[in-house]
């Protein structure tokens, strides 16, 4: 059977390794190590013990971890001064989505200026990976996303997000903005929102 | 017929069973909190009653009622028989073997004396071992019954390695029965109450320091835990013998694993910590000074003291020491820990001809 040399050399070295140790017979006798193994771990209880404050454990529900101001949470539509979407029904992120997960269904608005606006917008929460590409790609803002990441449920029904609550839920739920379409210099972005 | 001796005494085994019983969720209380710690977590706090979670204490009992209520599952291909018997073969000698275990001295109480130990049985140590041995047939049946490979590759390993470890045991306890010329445990704790040459008290640990390290090796090896936890090792076999097992009978492996470690810390106690001596401080000036009973608590005291002591040490070495492998548990076994017991027994057996 042909023996790979490489196998072969490592084997050696774990023989030398064996057969061949320079360690005193103390070290062999292992319970030196165990000793000094011991007396780590008694470190770190005692260390831990005196200050569990001190843990780096976040005690979820009732703290937080602080993500950064481009968290790619839950999405929202943007609102029109009169209430309206701003979105266009330009399919640009539908498009854009890898997942694809956006159905939009367009319509004709009213006024000419706007042309278009969705009848539906559907977002698939649970096909969604939340990679921001339909912020990136909009070119009215009109999509953008919060820190929002808590949204478990007990059916599929409820993960997928209509026009409706897309453009409500955020004002229902007191949640911080996470990624915004880009407006210029980074900075300039972080210092209109105050995070800089 | 004595009623009054009867009574105290099945007095005495409730109070012991119960003890050792709650001894129990204790110490998964401290495995996994001082686990916790250990590795820079925090462990169960989170359980509560009106609000009091008593360090995580409120855990073992949420889990008692998890294990009551969860579905008690045979599998179809288990042999039924055998698969209900293992759980109790390993139980009820885990549950028995600490009747030997002497808790403080004798009390006198209205002429009457009262040994603080369950049974004073005179083949003592060997009572012992004698149960520990019958364990390894639970083992062995959960593994086999259970038709699942996992399982009876654990029993295979639990059966090698407790046979291998329990000759070492058994050599390893020889210096001390011959050093205090009994078998009974309480001799044995009364034997090592003297001092030697007037100053240190003559504990197992003084007279037998090789024959303590061995005895703990073996004690290690027979509660199967880490780093000799080969049985049930998670990486490799789900969780060995018992992975069929679920709700309570699941609980009876657990609780058996834990008093078999409590078992093991009182042995190690009672031969080679003086048992419930007080070091410096005879029985009888304890009670010249305090009272009877008083000194009977102090002498508890000082056992539960060193008990602690030795199960936080099952705890402490199980979150320190990897697994030995197959192999190396066995080389350790046979080519250094038995010859090392034998060893024990012919220097320990020449210096008390000597001596004498």
């Amino acid at each position: 059977m042909p023996v790979d040399p490489k196998h072969v050399k490592v084997l050696d070295a774990a023989v030398v390794l064996r057969e061949g140790s320079t360690e005193s017979w103390v070290e062999r006798a292992y319970l030196l190590r165990v000793a000094q193994g011991l007396g780590v771990t008694l470190r770190n209880f005692i260390k831990n013990l005196a200050r569990p404050s001190r843990l780096p454990t976040i005690e979820y529900p009732e703290e937080k971890r602080d993500y950064g101001y481009r968290f790619r949470g839950r999405h929202y539509l943007k609102k029109r001064p009169s209430g309206e979407p701003r979105c266009v029904a330009c399919m640009m992120c539908a498009t854009a989505c890898p997942a694809d997960c956006i159905y939009i269904v367009a319509g004709e608005h009213p006024d000419p200026a706007i042309e278009k606006y969705p009848v539906r917008f559907d977002i698939d929460g649970l096909r969604c990976i939340m990679c921001g590409y339909c912020v990136d790609a909009c070119p009215e803002d009109a999509i953008a996303m919060t820190k929002e990441y808590e949204w478990a449920s007990y059916n599929r029904e409820d993960f997928i997000w209509d026009k409706e609550y897309l453009l409500t839920w955020r004002d229902e739920k007191i949640v911080e903005d996470g990624y915004q379409p880009y407006e210029g210099e980074i900075d300039k972005h972080r210092m209109s929102r105050g995070t800089l | 017929m004595d009623w009054t001796g009867l009574a105290i005494s099945i007095l005495k085994a409730l109070v012991v069973f119960f003890m050792v019983l709650n001894t129990v969720p204790v110490l998964v209380w401290a495995e996994r909190r001082g686990s916790a710690f250990i590795q820079h977590r925090l462990g169960p706090n989170r359980v509560n009653i009106a609000g009091f979670t008593l360090f995580g204490l409120v855990q073992p009992l949420a889990d008692v009622v998890k294990f009551m209520w969860k579905e008690d599952y045979v599998p179809a291909h288990a042999d039924r028989t055998f698969y209900l018997l293992a759980p109790l073969l390993l139980l009820i000698p885990a549950a028995t073997m600490f009747a030997v275990v002497p808790f403080a001295d004798t009390l006198e109480l209205g002429g009457r004396v009262i040994t603080m130990q369950v049974a004073n049985l005179n083949i003592g140590i060997l009572f012992v071992f004698a149960l520990a041995s019958i364990s390894v047939y639970g083992i062995a049946l959960a593994g086999w019954s259970s038709n699942n490979k996992y399982s009876f590759l654990g029993a295979i390993r639990s059966g090698a390695q407790m046979i291998s470890y329990e000759l070492a045991l058994g050599l390893s306890v020889l210096g001390i029965l011959m050093i205090y010329a009994s078998i009974e445990l309480d001799g044995i704790v009364r034997a090592q109450g003297e001092l030697l040459f007037g100053v240190l008290p003559k504990w197992g640990i003084v007279t037998q320091p090789l024959a303590f390290i061995l005895f703990t090796v073996a004690i290690f090896a027979e509660s199967n835990r880490l780093p000799f936890d080969l049985p049930e090792a998670e990486s490799e076999l789900v969780v060995g013998y018992h992975t069929e097992y679920s709700a309570m009978k699941f609980a009876l492996f657990f609780m058996a694993e834990y008093m078999a470690m409590v078992t093991g810390a009182m042995l190690i106690v009672t031969l080679f910590f003086g048992g419930w001596q007080i070091p410096w401080v005879s029985s009888e000036a304890l009670r010249a000074v305090v009272g009877p009973i008083p000194a009977v608590l102090l002498q508890l005291a000082s056992f539960s003291a060193k008990l602690l002591f030795f199960l936080w040490l099952f705890i402490w070495v199980r979150w320190t020491l990897p697994r030995f492998r197959y192999d190396q548990l066995m080389d350790l076994g046979w080519k250094t820990v038995l010859p090392l017991a034998i060893a024990n027994v012919f220097v320990t057996a020449i210096v008390l001809i000597l001596i004498r």
